[in-house]
């Protein structure tokens, strides 16, 4: 699996997205909830783009009349026909055997280990102030 | 998992598809500000909506279209960046819509005003009258791929011919639409004189689904939700086919076109199947009738085949469109609403490349004479 660095934690705020071009594929990436999900930018359905999809909480209901909501922000909900997705997996909830959003495994990483190498140069006083999102593709 | 799900968007692929230019029988225009109207409009009528607004024939307060699935029903990512609702940009959307997809002709489809649901209809033929000269000023005027519509409201008769008469004099619009929702089914007598001026003019007859005619949306009144309102179009265009063949309008007037657009196709198999059926047990009901319903459908109406139907098996849509007709379907994509249908993904069954240039262009090609 290739690794790669796409952005600062800091360049994708709380509840937002970035897409990011990785081998060819626009892949989007979501800030929820502290976490980092990724996903390949394009609805299984007819293509739209996931960017541009509302974050939604997974709402359910055991019977007419009572309805729930849970794990706020990590639905997603595509900009054109509203098809649910969920972020951690891109999983549809209306059709999950046949239908299916390709997600890909996600790192937060601080620069700290990232530049960790076996070389050894003259060195300098670094100092970390934030953590790289990684892709794995 | 399906190759579809991860497959890129390549570039060979997007040009093999759009080799085929596209006419899109249903792309909505929006209003920017209402300044853009009412420079269209008498000062009387601009006062009258600055201070009554719609009078609508909808039984609540508050039960107007919006926000339905989404703000101004609206696809999520066609807000244009410059501000203002989805469809009030040009240059946006030929940036998100005409250029990518290739469209070659668009027709408008204006819904803005609730132009065909006003009580007040002295007021509703104000508002049809400038956005019929709003389409022009703002839309074909300045896009030649844009083709635009005349409205005329039926259930004012006199003004809808008089409204199609100064229009038809520009000779730049390429279909009369009507509301798909009057006070009354649309066969009924009282609307001919329309039907027969369309079909003097040669120009088809454009029914979208829409509006408030004052009667709920379905046969067992009004639905508590808007998954089930949205059936509901399929059905009041049921409804309307079954009246304008039985009352006999296609016997009448044989060369008029109809055009059922975002009606979608589904129901058609079904409610001609019955028509004909019942048509062999009560033709002394309907003496006026000189052939089997299905005849007339086949000869005298076209469908725009948004929301397209999405039966779990691929085979099941290329029955439906065999039902129906390759000859009697007319692409339209819907944009900007919410449940837009891209050409290029839209049809999940394989077509012949016959049947793709008949539904994607040279159907529409030759009903609105392009």
């Amino acid at each position: 699996m290739a690794r790669h660095i796409v952005a600062r934690t800091s360049d994708i705020p709380p509840g937002g997205n970035k897409v990011f071009g990785v081998e060819g594929r626009d892949i989007v990436v979501f800030h929820v909830n502290g976490e980092f999900f990724a996903l390949l930018n394009r609805c299984p359905h007819e293509g739209a783009p996931l960017a541009k999809a509302a974050c939604v909480a997974r709402l359910t209901s055991p019977e007419p009349g009572v309805y729930q909501r849970s794990r706020v922000g990590e639905l997603l909900r595509c900009p054109w026909h509203g098809w649910e997705f969920d972020m951690r997996n891109g999983q549809s909830w209306f059709d999950p055997q046949r239908v299916k959003v390709r997600s890909y495994p996600v790192a937060v990483e601080s620069g700290g280990e990232l530049q960790k190498g076996p070389y050894v140069a003259e060195t300098f006083p670094v100092h970390v102030e934030d953590s790289y999102v990684i892709i794995e593709t | 998992m399906s190759d579809v799900i991860d497959r890129p968007i390549l570039g060979e692929q997007v040009a093999a598809q759009s080799r085929l230019r596209i006419i899109d029988c249903d792309v909505h225009p929006s209003i920017h500000a209402h300044a853009d109207i009412e420079q269209f409009m008498p000062k009387g009528w601009q006062e009258h909506l600055r201070t009554y607004g719609s009078h609508l024939r909808t039984p609540y307060i508050g039960t107007t279209p919006y926000p339905r699935s989404s703000p101004l029903i609206a696809r999520r990512d066609a807000w244009p960046p410059t501000g203002g609702p989805p469809g009030s940009d040009l240059d946006f959307m030929r940036k998100q819509h005409l250029d990518p997809l290739d469209i070659e002709y668009g027709i408008l489809q204006v819904l803005d005003l609730f132009i065909f649901s006003q009580q007040n209809l002295e007021f509703g033929a104000a508002i049809q009258r400038a956005i019929n000269d709003w389409q022009l000023a703002f839309w074909s005027d300045r896009e030649p791929r844009l083709k635009a519509s005349i409205l005329a409201g039926q259930d004012d008769t006199e003004f809808a011919i008089a409204e199609i008469e100064r229009c038809a004099k520009i000779g730049r619009y390429v279909q009369i639409n009507v509301c798909p929702r009057a006070n009354e089914p649309l066969g009924r007598r009282r609307y001919w004189p329309i039907y027969a001026r369309a079909q003097e003019l040669g120009l088809p007859l454009g029914i979208h689904v829409g509006g408030y005619g004052g009667h709920a949306p379905t046969g067992s009144g009004w639905p508590s939700y808007y998954v089930e309102e949205h059936q509901s179009n399929a059905h009041t265009m049921a409804a309307q086919l079954k009246s304008l063949v039985l009352e006999g309008v296609p016997e009448r007037f044989p060369n008029l076109k109809i055009v059922f657009i975002e009606g979608g196709f589904g129901w058609i198999p079904s409610a001609t199947w019955r028509m004909d059926r019942h048509f062999e047990a009560f033709r002394s009901e309907v003496p006026h009738l000189k052939r089997r319903p299905s005849e007339y459908v086949k000869e005298h109406f076209w469908f725009t085949t948004q929301p397209i139907d999405e039966p779990d098996e691929a085979k099941h849509l290329r029955s439906l469109i065999e039902w129906v007709g390759v000859d009697r379907l007319l692409f339209s994509s819907d944009y900007p609403h919410w449940d837009f249908d891209d050409p290029r993904y839209a049809f999940k069954t394989p077509l012949t490349e016959t049947e793709r240039r008949k539904i994607f262009n040279g159907n529409a090609r030759a009903l609105y004479k392009l």
